[in-house]
């Protein structure tokens, strides 16, 4: 991009989308960057328009209308510089409209290598379609006709720590050039090998497979034993993805040609602006964008073994880790009946507040999947996709989880022991430290109330202690994460003033006990005076105002088995933050108390939905 | 104004249809431009590299994986019979007496030995792999060892979800009554060969019958989830299908559930029963869409056939859609309104909707990303 960041005063970004393609228009006004409006287009990656463009810019004719500025001209072009009421400066764009990335990984030991080969494939974003280790019992022509029946996107290829095994790395790669495997598109095209495995096999990997695959090297995915380093192979799928996988959607290529700066894709952008966020503050953030085929989820948590006297290093001796992890086939749309088929009927089920004809259930989500552009119409079909989202988001979170242990880009150190058993080690997603959790994604953004997608956020993910709860106002994180990149002001200006919501803080404690049973007592304060004290039982949830700007101070005393941060029974005393919701306390425990006999728990859900005002009672009364 | 797109799917009764027949591999083609082709032509061959073993011929013979070349008795790439022997050591202790030999496991070639793992991989002879015209039409294009573009005049369905392959088959109508459920008691043995229309539902145990009497495809209105579990033994996360291993492929028109098949489509398939069509149940719903379709190949335009006017791609007062969500899922009707501001729906979400008018006079208020445009 040539222009300078003053000479920047109109700028339209879209994020294309699975199923949505988002248009928003912010305009410099009075010296700040504000957003002025936004539009929406299905993404029109199907028949009869097949070309991710025209959805573009029917939301941005739909931004030209309502803000009541042209900016797109008679050719369909958009117009550009801006020059009074006309057009815009710069357009950028995010996209995820390309797919999902599926790999095969190969390793030598199942628990070693080859799992650290599929840390960094899933933390990439990729469904790994299978594992192929050389200890993994199948015979090799078993292997051999595996990979050439699957057809990935690409395979990453690991084995061997540095001056380790190279024959049991051959192997593996033998293995791949006896398959002769070909991508799922394009004749003439090769398909994408990463190998990232032990240095000294270098030579020999290349001499098997380059004249046979696209043969990228990168450092040694376990350099040692006790050693993970997940970023160069990490790195090098997502630039893959980018050439390979992204550029599929039809009409990608000609959007790359209309934008000021390259297209970012969306989980991408979306964790600039959640790292620039926790950087800003200097807070622990959980975020989660959860879109109509994927949910990515991104956490900074603080390193608990930081050593303040050293320079901080991003290597070496970082602050924060950052984690991102994409669930490619958890989301709302095209993936909706994978969400049926991961959680269960039975835990999509355990928030609906009412009995529902498990056919016609069934085949709702089913339809939901074949046309994934519709939106729900009524209150039940609302109510039922919410509960999907529920489930959606806490199936990626515990993916998350599981691997931000593992995906913090810096080498990770492992004792012998913990090596071989390859045990779990304590997450790094610190819920109890957690400040702030960040939803974005049309089922969050656009719930038709603010205190649903609070809801749908302390259901999924649980979180515990005091935790702030935001949304993304209007879904529009991804275009500031690649505006950021290149208008840092703009991006942070539009980011506080017109795209967070604040929630709620939600107050809660951890521990179980029995229904009725108290968690502790509370006393909270606002600025303006009023005072809402009481006992906080088990089974209950509670709901006090407290507006955005607004501030009050808890005071929290947890009996004795409870902690709400400050250790088991211990009191704390802190100062909470408002929001369009307010003030949350949620006693329904962690693990969260769900009773188990059907009558009781949706008579729980119902006192649950209507204390929060989720949904209107005669909704659920049916 | 900006246009106002909206998904629909083609039924059409006469258009041109152009397939592109493309090999996964380079090849040979077959055919050239003008060629007139039947489904079941093959246009296109090649030959995809045979299945592998390998063996680690270094443990058998013994000696080191750099002398295993000397241990070969036969070049690379040449073609061997099963049982014939392939390598060989020295024997003991250089001596020529008992000899270690390896025999090839089936008709192929030693393909290459490891110097480092004392592998060597062994290639069967490669597998022919062809490629069909698919539709009864014409060669208009000829890509060079990659394949053909075949184009005919047809009557093109495109359904919503289907499973399986490419088909071609003769059309029965085997639902007479608008409304009727397709039930196996309407499956006999004069339907092998056959594609079998239905106006309502598909049920797992007709289509079971169907598989049993060696029929090419179900096309159906609607199918419960339920049964489609049934027939695949496994529910299906997302709508990537096509590769599934079943007799009889089978294309839904209109979604999942108790769905009538449009009445324009049904009758449309009744107007051409008896007559041969290609069918793919493949059906991908992510970037590149694909939809199953159905092609009846009609040499020349049907009676009475006036071109239609040039469709725009949007919508527009009067119209005609479908509406694709519960709670009027599957209903046509009229657009008679598209007020520009959002409306607030009963979910309390707010949307851009249209007005509509059902054939019973019902009108209604629907959100524009519900109904779908019939292009015809």
């Amino acid at each position: 991009m040539n222009k300078k960041p003053e000479d920047i005063k109109v700028i339209l970004a879209t994020d294309c989308g699975s199923t949505t393609t988002k248009a928003i228009l912010i305009t410099l006004q009075d010296g700040e960057y504000r957003l002025v409006i936004r539009g929406e287009a299905p993404t029109t990656v199907e028949a009869p328009f097949e070309d991710v463009t025209m959805g573009a810019l029917n939301a941005i004719t739909e931004v030209s209308e309502l803000a009541n500025r042209k900016l797109i001209d008679e050719n369909d072009r958009i117009i550009r510089p801006s020059n009074g009421d006309e057009g815009s400066d710069i357009y950028i764009s995010t996209s995820s409209a390309g797919g999902g990335l599926q790999m095969m990984v190969a390793g030598v030991v199942r628990s070693m290598t080859a799992k650290s080969a599929e840390n960094a494939a899933l933390g990439a974003g990729s469904i790994v379609m299978d594992v192929i280790a050389s200890n993994d019992k199948r015979p090799a022509h078993e292997q051999i006709e595996r990979i050439r029946q699957l057809r990935p996107d690409m395979i990453l290829l690991s084995g061997g720590i540095d001056g380790g095994t190279v024959s049991h790395v051959v192997e593996l790669a033998e293995l791949i050039s006896a398959a002769d495997p070909k991508p799922r598109l394009g004749i003439g095209y090769h398909l994408p090998v990463i190998f990232a495995g032990n240095i000294d096999a270098w030579e020999s990997v290349r001499d098997i497979l380059e004249k046979k695959v696209d043969l990228r090297l990168v450092e040694n995915i376990r350099p040692t034993l006790e050693e993970e380093n997940l970023k160069p192979a990490r790195e090098m799928i997502h630039n893959l993805f980018m050439e390979h996988v992204m550029a599929q959607a039809p009409g990608y290529k000609k959007l790359m040609n209309w934008t000021d700066a390259p297209i970012m894709p969306t989980p991408g952008a979306v964790g600039v602006i959640m790292k620039r966020v926790a950087e800003e503050e200097g807070i622990q953030v959980l975020g989660v964008d959860i879109g109509g085929a994927t949910t990515d989820i991104f956490s900074v948590f603080k390193n608990p073994t930081f050593d303040s006297s050293k320079p901080e290093n991003e290597k070496d001796n970082p602050k924060t880790f950052f984690n991102r992890t994409v669930s490619a086939n958890l989301g709302m749309s095209y993936s909706i009946s994978n969400v049926f088929k991961e959680a269960g009927l039975e835990n999509i089920m355990r928030w609906v507040p009412f009995v529902m004809d498990e056919v016609d259930l069934r085949n709702q989500v089913k339809n939901k999947m074949v046309r994934p552009t519709t939106i729900p119409q009524a209150m039940e079909t609302l109510i039922l996709e919410q509960a999907v989202a529920r489930e959606a988001l806490r199936l990626a979170f515990i993916q998350h989880r599981s691997f931000a242990t593992t995906l913090k880009g810096v080498q990770k150190k492992r004792t012998i022991s913990e090596t071989f058993s390859q045990s779990v080690e304590d997450s790094l997603v610190d819920l109890m430290g957690l400040d702030i959790l960040i939803g974005s994604g049309g089922v969050l953004s656009h719930a038709p109330n603010r205190n649903q997608a609070a809801m749908m956020m302390l259901d999924a993910f649980q979180p515990t202690g005091i935790t702030r709860l935001a949304v993304d106002s209007i879904f529009m994180m991804p275009q500031l994460g690649v505006l950021s990149t290149i208008h840092p002001k703009a991006a942070t200006e539009v980011f506080h003033k017109d795209c967070l919501i604040y929630l709620a803080s939600s107050i809660v404690p951890v521990g179980t006990a029995k229904p009725g049973q108290s968690t502790g007592k509370y006393r909270i304060e606002t600025e303006g005076g009023e005072v809402y004290e009481g006992e906080l039982k088990i089974g209950e949830m509670k709901m006090y105002p407290l507006g955005v700007d607004e501030s009050a101070k808890l005071v929290f005393h947890p009996t004795h088995g409870f902690d709400i941060g400050g250790g088991k029974g211990k009191e704390i005393e802190e100062t909470i933050y408002g929001g369009t919701v307010g003030i949350i306390l949620d006693g329904r425990g962690r693990p969260l108390y769900m009773p188990e006999d059907n009558a009781e728990r949706v008579a729980a859900l119902k006192k649950w939905l209507l204390t929060l005002e989720v949904y209107p009672k005669s909704a659920i009364d049916r | 104004m900006g246009h106002i797109y909206t998904p629909g799917l083609k039924v059409a009764e006469y258009t041109r249809v152009s397939k592109r027949r493309i090999l996964p591999l380079k090849g040979e083609v077959v055919v050239g431009v003008g060629d007139i082709v039947d489904p079941q032509d093959v246009v296109a061959r090649t030959e995809l590299p045979g299945n592998v073993d390998q063996i680690n011929a270094t443990n058998l013979l013994g000696g080191d994986p750099e002398d295993l070349r000397n241990f070969l008795i036969v070049d690379l790439g040449q073609p061997i019979k099963k049982g014939d022997i392939f390598a060989q050591n020295k024997g003991f202790f250089g001596t020529g007496l008992f000899k270690t030999s390896l025999r090839m496991p089936f008709d192929g070639a030693v393909e290459s030995v490891s110097k480092i793992t004392g592998n060597v991989i062994l290639r069967a002879k490669p597998i022919p792999v062809e490629v069909t015209a698919y539709l009864a039409g014409e060669v208009t294009e000829v890509v060079p060892e990659e394949g053909v573009v075949v184009e005919s005049n047809a009557t093109f369905i495109q359904g919503i979800f289907g499973i399986g392959g490419e088909r071609f088959g003769e059309i029965v109508i085997v639902t007479p009554e608008q409304k009727s459920d397709l039930t196996e008691d309407l499956i006999h043995e004069d339907h092998r060969g056959k594609v079998l229309v239905c106006s309502r539902k598909v049920t797992a145990k007709a289509f079971n019958k169907a598989i049993d009497v060696g029929a090419k495809g179900i096309v159906g209105g609607g199918i419960d989830d339920r049964d489609l579990r049934g027939i695949l033994g496994m529910d299906i996360g997302v709508a990537i299908t096509g590769s599934e291993d079943i007799y009889t492929s089978l294309i839904v028109t209109e979604g999942f559930g108790n769905i009538p098949m449009a009445e324009s489509t049904f009758e449309l398939f009744k107007k051409y029963e008896g007559f041969g069509a290609s069918i793919n149940g493949a059906t991908q719903i992510r970037a590149g869409v694909i939809r199953p379709e159905i092609v009846i190949a009609q040499p020349k335009p049907p009676d009475g056939f006036t071109e239609p006017v040039e469709a725009t791609a949007g919508l527009d007062i009067g119209s005609v859609v479908r509406v694709i969500r519960v709670p009027y899922f599957g209903l046509l009707g009229e657009v008679i309104g598209l007020p520009p501001e959002l409306c607030v729906l009963e979910s309390g979400s707010k949307a851009r909707v249209l007005e509509i008018r059902f054939a019973d006079g019902r009108e209604e208020i629907i959100p524009r990303a519900n109904v779908e445009t019939i292009e015809k």
